[in-house]
């Protein structure tokens, strides 16, 4: 199998749309026949940095490659950017308001979640310019 | 336990996916925290909730759930119910609380999981 690449753009006004780039990773990894238990790891890890993407950063980009023993996910944003890395990655730790709450999400879970579930979750972040998340995930 | 028997414990309607009905499921959890849900929840198969919007639905999914219960009679919006459609996800609503629903479920034997 040659790597396959996708690309979406993860649109950061529309919460309704947020999730749609995860979904369509997930049926392509499920139509490849990949372990159903490794398809659920990249959807969760992705699913939740395009939630961040969208309720933090006013959305980006997210770029797909999935090899024969791996898949690489790299969601792009040109948000605000996280101040702190380390005190972001901490269970509970949120910046979120009353009305991220209301839709469910804002727990400060997120980052700790994809770090769980990806075999490897590289952030990289500057303040005013953006946040790349990188999450790597390797098939068993 | 049979989705169709949670709908008749809960006095609920499908609102899709009453195709599934005869689909045996062993344990739920309850929430309106998606957070949550994608943190802790691991082989629960169906999510009782509060919370309308298509992020329960898409949490569900990537959870790999086959039912939603939303609770207090709610009825997400019909986008909602449509995407449920497409994912082939059962949708229940009920006209209980979420304390109660729970309850009664677990009392006739679904389990919280692990
Ligand atoms: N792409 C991003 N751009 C800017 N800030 C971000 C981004 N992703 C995360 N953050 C910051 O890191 C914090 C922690 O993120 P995390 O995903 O763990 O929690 P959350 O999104 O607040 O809540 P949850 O993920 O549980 O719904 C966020 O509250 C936010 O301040
Ligand atoms: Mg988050």
């Amino acid at each position: 199998m040659d790597a396959i690449h996708l690309e979406y753009d993860v649109d950061g006004k529309n919460f309704v749309s947020a999730g749609s780039a995860t979904e369509s990773v997930k049926a392509q990894l499920k139509g490849l026949g990949i372990n159903p238990a490794d398809v659920r790891r990249v959807a969760i890890a992705m699913y939740e940095g395009e939630i961040n993407m969208v309720i933090h950063a006013n959305g980006g980009k997210a770029m797909v490659d999935i090899f024969m023993d791996k898949v690489i996910v790299k969601l792009i944003d040109t948000g605000k950017g996280i101040p702190d890395i380390e005190q972001a990655m901490k269970p509970g730790f949120s910046t979120a308001d009353e009305d991220v709450r209301n839709l469910g999400f804002g727990a400060g879970m997120g980052l700790p979640n994809m770090k769980k579930y990806a075999d490897e979750c590289i952030i990289e972040s500057e303040v005013g310019k953006g946040t790349t998340v990188t999450l790597i995930t390797n098939f068993s | 336990m049979k989705i169709n028997e949670i709908a008749d414990i809960l006095e609920g309607t499908f609102l899709t996916g009453a195709e599934f009905g005869e689909k045996e499921v062993f344990s739920a959890c309850g929430s309106d925290m998606m957070s949550d849900v994608l943190a802790y929840v691991k082989d629960q198969a169906v999510l009782l909730t509060g919370l309308c919007n298509p992020q329960v639905v898409r949490t569900a999914e990537m959870m790999d759930m086959v039912c939603i219960v939303f609770i207090r009679g709610k009825k997400p919006p019909k986008e909602v119910i449509d995407l449920a459609e497409k994912k082939g996800i059962a949708l229940i609503s009920s006209p209980r609380r979420m304390f109660s629903a729970c309850g009664l479920l677990y009392s006739n034997g679904l389990k919280p999981g692990n």
